[in-house]
């Protein structure tokens, strides 16, 4: 079998690339231009109607999961170096990258679930 | 300008002694003194059995990496006066194996750097008769900052991976893996990505680019393994298409 390792640190590269590149924008407009006025707030029919959009949808199902697994990756491998639990190699990457999956499959439901 | 400087020197007799220990010598200091100067200095006036490797004095040969203050160095390019007041701290590279005072056992690394086979190989070398190989200027600058690399093992000392898995082949030899790899007149870079895809090979690495940072020849070994990462998955994305080669 072929190791899954290369495919595995494909995924915690674009989930990191998306957490650096897309979290900072969404942070500063959700979380403080918004807030604070400095831009005019959407309003809900605005959002609600983005959001609906095959293409958001799409977009979200990305952003979230793939950051999931990029935290998986390196959760992973700090428990191995930080916390030198290397011996339990198997039950650390299976809960891991579960964790993510889990994660992903939640995020699948609610996007798709949106009315 | 203080007249002296202590320096803690890493002490192991192993016929004397079943642990390493330090042992501390007052040295003259002079501001054009580096460590190596003042371990010469010990040598040559306070007690010639302290063992320990060097050569061109240059930052050329590799030979005199230690850790200087708990940071791998190269003792020639380490100024007295960028420690002061002192002491100033000298043991052997962390992570290997000491032989005797400052002098660690590499064997370790030289099998890792032959295994990546760091050479030019080719498929067929053309007869002699044909002239050399040639390359453009820009054809060297592809590999030529990984060329500058001279084995001198401060960046297996700085890798916590290598720290806490002996079998991780460690930053130099992938560096120079991808050195060869990068060469125009190489042909062996996909059997040293067999090699390096193996379970100690670039995986292994956690990119804390402590590697890069301690390279007295600004060779950048962690951007090395993030660059044979990128070809290992592109490789490994290649056999799920019909057109691949696998």
């Amino acid at each position: 079998m072929r190791p899954i390792t290369p495919f595995l640190w494909t995924l915690f590269g674009a989930g990191g690339t998306i957490a650096a590149l897309l979290f900072p924008v969404h942070l500063v407009l959700s979380g403080l231009a918004f807030p604070l006025g400095a831009l005019e707030a959407p309003s809900y029919d605005v959002l609600y109607g983005l959001v609906r959009h095959p293409v958001t949808r799409l977009y979200l199902l990305v952003v979230i999961t793939l950051p999931l697994f990029h935290w998986a990756h390196r959760f992973r491998y700090t428990l191995y170096d930080v916390l030198q639990l290397k011996h339990l190699y198997r039950l650390i990457a299976v809960l891991c990258y579960s964790a993510a999956l889990l994660g992903s499959a939640v995020a699948a439901y609610t996007v798709w679930r949106i009315p | 300008m203080p007249p002296s400087v202590t320096l803690a020197v890493t002490r192991y007799r192993p016929e004397q002694e079943s642990e390493p220990t330090l042992q501390t010598y007052e040295v003259p200091f002079r501001k054009d003194w580096v460590v190596l100067d003042a371990l010469n200095y010990i040598k040559d006036n306070l007690d010639g059995s302290l063992s320990f490797r060097w050569s061109c004095r240059m930052g050329v040969c590799g030979s005199c990496g230690m850790m200087v203050n708990g940071s791998p160095k190269l003792t020639c390019a380490a100024f007295l006066s960028d420690y002061l007041p002192g002491p100033i701290r000298v043991e052997p590279l962390n992570y290997f194996p000491i032989i005797r005072d400052l002098v660690v056992d590499m064997t370790d690394f030289m099998h890792k750097l032959k295994k990546v086979k760091p050479w030019i190989i080719r498929a067929q070398e053309k007869p002699l008769a044909d002239g050399e190989y040639l390359q453009t200027p820009d054809q060297l600058e592809m590999y030529k900052q990984f060329s500058m690399c001279i084995n001198c093992m401060l960046c297996y000392s700085a890798c916590p991976v290598y720290g806490l898995e002996q079998s991780f082949i460690g930053p130099a030899a992938i560096a120079l893996a991808q050195r060869y790899n990068l060469d125009s007149r190489d042909e062996a870079a996909r059997e040293r990505l067999e090699i390096l895809s193996e379970h100690d090979g670039m995986w292994q690495c956690t990119f804390v680019g402590e590697c890069s940072k301690v390279c007295p020849k600004n060779v950048d070994p962690a951007g090395a393994i993030q660059q044979l990462k990128l070809v290992g998955a592109v490789d490994w994305f290649r056999f799920l298409l019909p057109w691949g080669t696998r």
